[in-house]
């Protein structure tokens, strides 16, 4: 049973939106148009070219606003069904019911609420359901902060899920439209967030080019998911009858072990498709030869990039390691991009540091791992404080 | 990393998954033969002599070619049934072909009829039950063949086969993907061939 939603391509749906292959969004096919846009502006967009069934979210800043603008894609006909649930645990199970019904689901929310539904997030991968969810990272520990800060993401890295890091609004578009056509491969079906640090993304207008709305994704094909789509209308599908979950009839441990082995190889089945569709490679490299790479994601990079202007100004040799697909976790292309490197620098917006932590199991020398700089709870990471950090280091590195 | 080989087992207390041992499924047109791509008719004569070298060939139908819901299932529900016939006409003494179905994915405790269903929480016990030595999963939802193949080649020496209808299994020791009712006959065709009949 191959994609039979293929033959639709160049047919019109409802709203008159042509459907068109992904490749087409981003080989010049199909005609872009410049904006000056904020992240939640650009959540809107997005989902107004990706076929979305439905949508469900809980209002929590900094994400408040994407919601509510996915609200207009409802009153406009672009989103099939949208309300807002009583809570962010009941949104991301409403979600779950959605998917496995058949639709195609795009979620979003922010710090306490991706932790208030966080018992989905490994039931979602479990059962197999490709949910979008757009996480507008923000403070999620006492005293209270609404700033942006990472932590959470590092607080998803073993749901099973698939997680991409957005640096600004651009990127956040087409990883948007490019994670549901990899999270919804028969072979990988999985949940994806696609996560941006909030305010610095959410609420801050750049330029980006996005593609006519005219266009808009090929349909999602519940019938080719890896598990029984609850259609209680078509058999086989009735062979479900019982939640996935098996609520009176418990899985042997081995089952159970088996299941999880399986979510996790499609977390590995994913990176073949990821690869193609950002660009070869799950990171970007600039100057990777030099001595003192700095290696992070999301904002980070934009500052990242700025204190290697400042230090290159100094006359330092330094470079940047940009990943942008944190699960699957690009192993080999970090390994391979920071061997040489002399230093490598993690600087995160967040106080655990589990970027730096994922690093150092991935290489080998890891004692070339600086952990930091680091800001949490909203505070910014100015370049300048980067380059002082860095120079410490590297005066105490001679020191030892 | 990148040698890890799909072969029959018992392998481990807890085998892993394939495709965390670096083995990535095949490009249209393609197959894996104990986790390396292999060409579609290398695949096809592959599985062929599997079939004919057991002692107890057995299909595996799922609930995808069990039941009547798309066009296209009722031909290749029919290949299946076909290949089923194949290896009882090719069968030489000693030999016991089986046709076993999968019919849903509840798990049957306290104790499941392994002479005449698997199921696939326990897939091993069917095996054990019936010393199933080559078998073949087909019409099974991806997720769901993909956890049984894990317990199989955890548990049993069996040889398991993918027909896949997607992207193909890894967890198998060899796969087929895009399966059609054509590939099924085209399987049938080579072991009627291989067999001399």
């Amino acid at each position: 049973m191959s994609d039979n939603s293929k033959s639709l391509i160049g047919t019109k749906n409802k709203m008159g939106q042509t459907y068109a292959d992904i490749e087409d969004f981003f080989n010049g096919k199909i005609p872009k148009e410049q904006f000056f846009m904020t992240g939640s502006e650009i959540v809107k967009e997005a989902v107004k070219r990706s076929s979305v069934g439905m949508s469900i979210s809980y209002p929590i800043t900094p994400q408040s606003e994407a919601a509510a603008l996915v609200g207009e894609l409802w009153v406009e006909g672009y989103v099939d069904a949208y309300f807002r649930g009583e809570h962010e645990f009941a949104v991301m199970s409403e979600c779950a019911g959605a998917s496995l019904g058949g639709c195609r689901v795009f979620t979003t929310t922010s710090g306490p609420g991706t932790l208030r539904a966080y018992e989905n997030f490994p039931m979602w991968s479990g059962g197999r359901l490709p949910i979008m969810l757009c996480l507008m990272v923000r403070g999620i520990n006492s005293p209270l902060s609404i700033q942006p800060d990472t932590i959470e993401i590092g607080m998803l890295l073993d749901t099973g899920m698939l997680i991409w890091h957005a640096e600004d609004a651009q990127e956040l578009f087409d990883f948007i439209l490019k994670g549901y056509v990899v999270a919804e491969q028969p072979d990988v079906h999985l949940p994806i967030a696609v996560a941006i640090d909030g305010f610095f993304v959410s609420h801050t207008k750049e330029m980006v080019e996005i593609p006519s709305p005219d266009y808009c994704l090929l349909p999602y094909d519940p019938y080719r998911s890896p598990v029984p789509v609850m259609d209680m209308e078509t058999a086989p599908m009735r062979v479900m009858r019982d939640p996935f979950v098996m609520k009176s009839n418990y899985i042997s441990y081995m089952t159970h072990t088996s299941w999880q082995l399986e979510i996790r190889a499609a977390i590995e089945r994913s990176r073949k498709y990821t690869r193609k569709l950002m660009g070869g490679s799950l990171i970007d490299v600039e100057d990777g030869d030099a001595e003192i790479i700095l290696c992070t994601s999301g904002t980070a990079v934009s500052q990242s990039r700025e204190a290697i202007r400042l230090m290159k100004a100094k006359g330092m040799d330094v470079g940047l390691v940009k990943i942008k697909s944190i699960r699957p976790f690009p192993t080999e292309e970090v390994k391979k991009a920071l061997d040489k490197a002399k230093l490598i620098v993690v600087p995160e917006l967040n106080i655990s540091g589990w970027m730096a932590k994922e690093i150092k199991s991935t290489i080998d020398r890891n004692s070339r791992v600086m952990v930091g700089p680091h800001v949490a709870g909203g505070m910014t990471m100015p370049p300048e404080i980067i380059v002082e950090e860095i120079e410490k280091e590297i005066a105490l590195r001679k020191e030892s | 990393m990148r040698n890890y080989k799909v072969v029959a087992g018992p392998e481990a207390y807890l085998p892993p998954a394939a495709a965390t041992m670096g083995v990535e499924l095949p490009d249209e047109g393609g197959a894996l033969i104990e986790g390396s791509l292999a060409t579609e008719e290398e695949a096809l004569e592959h599985a062929a002599k599997k079939f004919l070298e057991a002692k107890v060939p057995t299909l595996f139908p799922g609930p995808l070619v069990l039941w009547n819901w798309r066009d296209g299932v009722e031909k290749k529900a029919k290949a299946v049934r076909d290949m089923f016939e194949t290896l009882k006409e090719v069968a030489i003494p000693g030999q016991r072909p089986m046709l076993i179905p999968m019919p849903d994915y509840r798990p049957k405790y306290p104790k499941i009829d392994a002479e005449t269903e698997i199921n696939p929480n326990h897939p091993n016990l069917t095996i054990w039950h019936n010393k199933i030595d080559v078998c073949m999963f087909v019409g099974v939802h991806c997720h769901f063949a993909n956890i049984s193949l894990k317990i199989i080649r955890g548990e049993t020496n069996c040889y398991t086969v993918a027909m896949c209808a997607q992207h193909g299994h890894e967890d198998a020791m060899m796969t087929f993907r895009d399966a059609s009712a054509d590939k099924i006959n085209q399987l049938s065709a080579k072991i009627r061939e291989l067999a001399g009949k």
